[in-house]
């Protein structure tokens, strides 16, 4: 089984989890940047953090030969915090960066003014930068935060198919699959998502534009819940190449719309010949 | 002009030393028809507009997507390019570096020995070698580090190369720099004595190095590259 974890913070994880999830047949992940859990109180902070997501952490991941991608944004929850929005205004050097595939995450944390302003102005980033944006839907008021969500998406330049928006569930995936959003899932050991609900999903709306993720972090997650997903849809009956589907052709296709992406770990050794960034719907 | 030492894994790179124009023909050979005419048109705007200008200026640009544009095999290659066609001076390397992915770091460091004449960017290198990202370290011992890291820096230098697998052929001037070095000597033997003790194998190359430590053992055959040459 081949895995692409869509949504994953290796920064938080070790090198047992690499391994294992290696074994578990991970083979590419996309790192957002997100909250660290202990508030930054300085954008100087989150460069050196960028630089890592650059530098360090695609180093480690390739050492257990996982390709590794990142997204690049101010997070919601710190875009509320006056001392860490000059970082909005250093995203552009980043944004042109090989290894970046999406500006992400963004999204609404308490729905403010402040994060109305950050969401706007990033989604226009991702525009101006030919980048496609990771947008998850906040964990409190997630109903309302989606509909907010899909309006400031709609009033934005981004088309809706170069958006994914992310930790859906019951209550907001139709809703989600009208807006034409490529659709995230996080499968979280307690919160959030679990295999038997992710799999009922998938027979309910089909495989299409459905990107399933661990969003493993520093708090209590899988990083395996992806390969967890995939044995449970085989026993339950979906096909190999529907598994292949969720599990890795659509997140390939959805990063891909970046121009970006670069499934080769041994990109720049001797026997690599060729070209092997994929241009988009791959 | 100084001889370019580039990434030795990368095919359009390549371990031999090489002048820019040779680069850049052996570069152009290999990329597609695209590529090729989007590195013409980034090394022809780097040349025309090197220095700064505004938030971040052209060619930086094209530094940072060189990767997507002619493939990460060979962007090592490209990048090495565009710095020299940029004239990047030591402000530019150190913002460049500063500001860099992995890769592009690893690529200022192969441009160094051509763009810096003195010691002012060795504290890029320094940077690097407190890596432990093994290609930015296989890129901080080239030719630069061979002229300008002092004798204590290099032989640590050299042993971070055995401790974290960097073949010591990434090692510019090796031969030159060890021939005598007593007190790298001693510092090799104390590690292979750390290692038996703990019933761990000596890097085969930490035995190569020992034997470059001895005095009488040959200079570098005539040819080689003279890293005092002259900057371009
Ligand atoms: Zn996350």
């Amino acid at each position: 089984m081949r895995i692409f974890d869509p949504h994953i913070h290796m920064t938080s994880r070790t090198t047992d989890d690499y391994e294992a999830m290696y074994a578990a047949g991970v083979r590419a992940v996309v790192e957002p940047s997100f909250w660290l859990g202990q508030p930054r109180t300085s954008p100087a902070t989150f460069f050196d953090y960028f630089d890592s997501l650059l530098g360090w952490e695609p180093f480690r991941a390739a050492q257990y030969g996982i390709a590794h991608h990142c997204a690049l944004a101010l997070n919601p929850k710190e875009a509320n915090d006056p001392r860490c929005r000059p970082v909005l205004d250093e995203l552009p050097r980043y944004l042109v960066k090989d290894q970046v595939v999406a500006v992400g995450e963004i999204g609404y944390d308490s729905m403010t003014p402040a994060e109305d302003t950050a969401l706007a102005a990033q989604l226009q980033l991702a525009a101006d930068h030919d980048l496609p944006a990771l947008v998850h839907t906040p964990h409190r008021d997630k109903a309302a935060g989606l509909r907010r969500t899909l309006d400031v998406v709609r009033e934005s330049t981004l088309p809706p198919e170069r958006v994914l928006v992310d930790h859906l569930n019951e209550t907001t995936v139709k809703e989600a699959k009208d807006s034409g959003c490529w659709l995230g899932f996080s499968v979280y050991p307690d919160t959030k998502m679990d295999e038997e609900r992710m799999v009922a999903i998938l027979r309910a709306y089909g495989p299409e534009q459905v990107l399933v993720n661990s969003a493993a972090d520093w708090g209590r997650s899988d990083p395996l819940k992806t390969r967890g997903v995939g044995d449970l849809m085989l026993a339950e009956g979906f096909t190999e190449d529907e598994v292949e589907r969720v599990l890795w052709h659509n997140p390939v296709a959805f990063y891909g719309l970046s121009g970006r992406l670069n499934l080769d770990v041994g990109g720049t050794d001797a026997t690599h010949e060729g070209n092997s960034i994929l241009r988009g719907g791959a | 002009m100084t001889p370019l030492h580039p990434d030795t894994d990368s095919p359009t790179a390549g371990p031999l030393l090489t002048t820019p124009s040779a680069l850049r023909a052996r570069l152009a050979a290999r990329l597609t028809d695209a590529a090729r005419s989007w590195l013409d048109r980034a090394l022809d705007e780097a040349a025309a507009h090197p220095g700064t200008h505004g938030p971040i200026s052209v060619w930086e640009l094209r530094l940072a997507e060189a990767g997507r544009r002619c493939g990460p095999e060979h962007a090592d290659a490209a990048r090495v390019l565009i710095l020299h066609a940029a004239r990047a001076d030591t402000e530019a390397v150190t913002r460049v570096y500063r500001q860099g992915t992995g890769p592009e770091r690893r690529a200022v460091l192969h441009a160094l020995p051509h763009l810096v004449p003195g010691p002012d960017a060795l504290p890029l290198v320094e940077d690097a070698l407190r890596a432990n990202d093994t290609g930015l370290v296989a890129a901080a011992v080239g030719p630069y580090a061979a002229r300008h890291l002092d004798a204590h820096q290099w032989r640590h230098a050299v042993l971070k190369c055995l401790f974290t697998g960097v073949p010591v052929t990434a090692v510019a001037d090796l031969a030159r720099r060890a021939r005598g070095d007593a007190e790298l000597a001693r510092m090799l033997g104390d590690y292979a004595a750390e290692r038996t003790a703990a019933g761990r194998p000596v890097p085969e190359d930490l035995y190569r190095v020992l034997a470059l430590t001895e005095a009488g053992s040959p200079p570098p055959p005539p040819g080689a590259a003279d890293p005092h040459g002259k900057e371009s």
